[in-house]
């Protein structure tokens, strides 16, 4: 297992392309994430960022007419032929741009996942609930009332709700869509400390319009214009005086986009 | 300062007006409601007692109560709920949440819509040519059934479709992304939230089949039957049976010299049936409402 995980990168994408109707949006794109590495998608809006976020976890299947093509492998398999695509979706996190909170308890909400895979033992649903809250840093917050509804917590803690559910199922990946977008400056640094945190056990694919977040926290970035990389670097060299396309550099200094 | 423009007083004037012929539609349905109500209870009042419900009709059902017209609707609207609820409910399950978008399925959903619109009498006819003669069940309160079923069956599928699409699409997508199944992210998720919509539209679809005539009519019910008084179980389903609406359209227009009060205080009978299946669904409604999670 460990020696695969050597071999191959965790997430290899090759020629993906992905088409919604006859509109094609990812225009054949290739990357590849390491283990235990934050690697930022960052691009305007309608670029293509969360259809890439779908592919990895064959949520796209669930949009009627869109279409991939192309070869996305996690952990060296094509997810195209893994036996259960459940157990597929349960190795990526994912964490939504608006936070959703299910209309459950907040117990609840975290449990939902582990419950869905049949892990029904109380001691064992505890510890893992309690776990997940204080890695997504919610619980202190909200120990003393795990049976309130999840949907009356604020903005803030619901999307460390989402974060927590995220990794519920244990996951191997952490994908972040524009988690931010929603929350107040304040609570978007706690979780962005706490995405630094979980980098020693996971990966994080973090997709984000805002590059200075891309810059505060990711390993490499990749930029991504009308459905196509522009540049794939260390994140050092994207924000670099000198990165390789001129476009890179004007998106990144605020002088288009 | 704050003085007003001459835009402002059209304005003003726009608004008053709004509010007067808004109210006065509101008006136009609801005395007319009551004014009904309180006519039909008025007239039948020197018939109405308890001992009216649970008597059969005697006397070439010119005295006596109501008793087998009763128990007939109550076997009809029940059997029918039986039968139609589960079938629309999980029907409109499949094709909310499973049924990809296709030709196949905007057919499907097209017919839906318009059978939902297809007048009671073509029912009738379907139900008499195929539980009646075609699948021999004979005139019976199955066939009544099955035939009332098959009218609520499509505005049950419209309605529970409304509802579950009511939930919104940001809950399935975080049960999907969480390694959820389908089948899980309903049953967790979507029913729960669901379930006051789809119980309202099961519910006064109920209220409809119990007033209908025509679909009974060539089904099922008859003029006249015999059955024990006060026996909830004197029915069988594969009797013929009496029902309010038939027995109201019977007394109106064939029996002549009945008492004055009798169509009328049947009227409230029916009535009264409809207006508690109605009031039971307020309630149930309002009951899941309060403990809806968003």
């Amino acid at each position: 297992m460990d020696d695969e995980s050597h071999t191959h990168p965790l997430i290899r994408v090759q020629d993906l392309k992905v088409r919604y109707g006859h509109r094609e949006v990812v225009h054949g794109i290739s990357f590849d994430v390491q283990k235990n590495e934050i690697f930022a998608i960052i691009g305007p809006a309608q670029s293509g960022k969360s259809s890439i976020l779908k592919c990895l976890n064959r949520t796209l299947e669930f949009i009627a007419d869109a279409k991939m093509s192309g070869s996305v492998e996690v952990d060296g398999v094509d997810v195209k032929k893994v036996h259960s695509v459940y157990e597929l979706r349960r190795k990526i996190g994912m964490v939504a741009p608006l936070p959703v909170g299910l209309p459950l308890s907040i117990f609840d909400n975290v449990a939902f996942a582990p419950r869905a895979s049949g892990l029904h033992d109380k001691h064992e649903l505890d510890a893992l609930v309690q776990r997940c809250l204080e890695q997504a840093a919610l619980w202190d917050e909200v120990k003393d009332r795990l049976n309130s509804l999840g949907t009356k917590l604020s903005g803030g803690q619901q999307q460390r709700l989402t974060i927590a559910r995220a990794l519920s199922h244990q996951p191997s990946i952490l994908c972040l869509d524009e988690f931010s977008i929603a929350i107040d400056p304040v609570t978007t640094m706690r979780i962005e400390d706490v995405l630094k945190e979980l980098k020693a056990e996971l990966t994080v694919v973090l997709v984000t319009n805002l590059v200075q977040q891309a810059r505060r926290l990711a390993d490499r970035t990749m930029f991504v214009w009308n459905g196509e990389v522009v540049e794939l670097d260390s994140t050092d060299a994207i924000f670099s005086e000198q990165p390789q396309s001129r476009k890179t550099y004007d998106y990144v200094h605020g002088i288009f986009g | 300062m704050f003085t007003e423009t001459q835009f402002g007083k059209s304005r003003r004037r726009a608004e008053l007006l709004a509010k007067c012929v808004l109210g006065m539609m509101v008006a136009s349905m609801i005395i007319p409601l009551f004014l009904i109500i309180g006519y039909l209870v008025k007239e039948a009042w020197p018939l109405l007692s308890l001992d009216f419900l649970f008597t059969n009709p005697t006397g070439g059902m010119r005295h006596g109560g109501i008793w087998s017209a009763l128990l007939g609707t109550l076997y009809l609207v029940t059997l029918s709920l039986l039968i139609a609820a589960p079938i629309g409910v999980l029907a409109a399950v499949y094709l909310n949440e499973y049924a990809r978008d296709s030709w196949f399925t905007r057919i499907i959903n097209l017919a839906v819509v318009n059978l939902a619109g297809v007048p009671s009498i073509v029912h009738a006819l379907f139900g008499l040519g195929a539980f009646v003669l075609f699948a021999g069940i004979g005139r019976s309160i199955l066939a009544a059934s099955l035939t009332l079923a098959i009218m609520t069956l499509p505005v049950i599928i419209a309605s529970t479709k409304e509802a579950l699409s009511a939930v919104p699409i940001s809950f399935r997508e975080a049960c999907w992304n969480v390694g959820a199944s389908r089948w899980q992210t309903i049953r967790g998720i979507v029913l729960p939230n669901s379930i006051s919509g789809i119980l309202t539209g099961v519910i006064l679809q109920v209220s409809r089949a119990a007033g209908e005539t025509a679909p009974i009519m060539f089904t099922g019910a008859v003029f006249f039957k015999k059955i024990e008084a006060g026996n909830i179980f004197a029915y069988s389903i594969w009797d013929q049976c009496m029902a309010l609406s038939m027995h109201l359209f019977t007394i109106t227009t064939q029996v002549t010299d009945a008492p004055r009060a009798l169509p009328f205080a049947t009227a409230v009978v029916l009535l009264g049936t409809v207006l508690m299946v109605n009031a039971l669904s307020i309630g149930l409604r309002v009951y899941l409402r309060s403990r809806k999670k968003w």
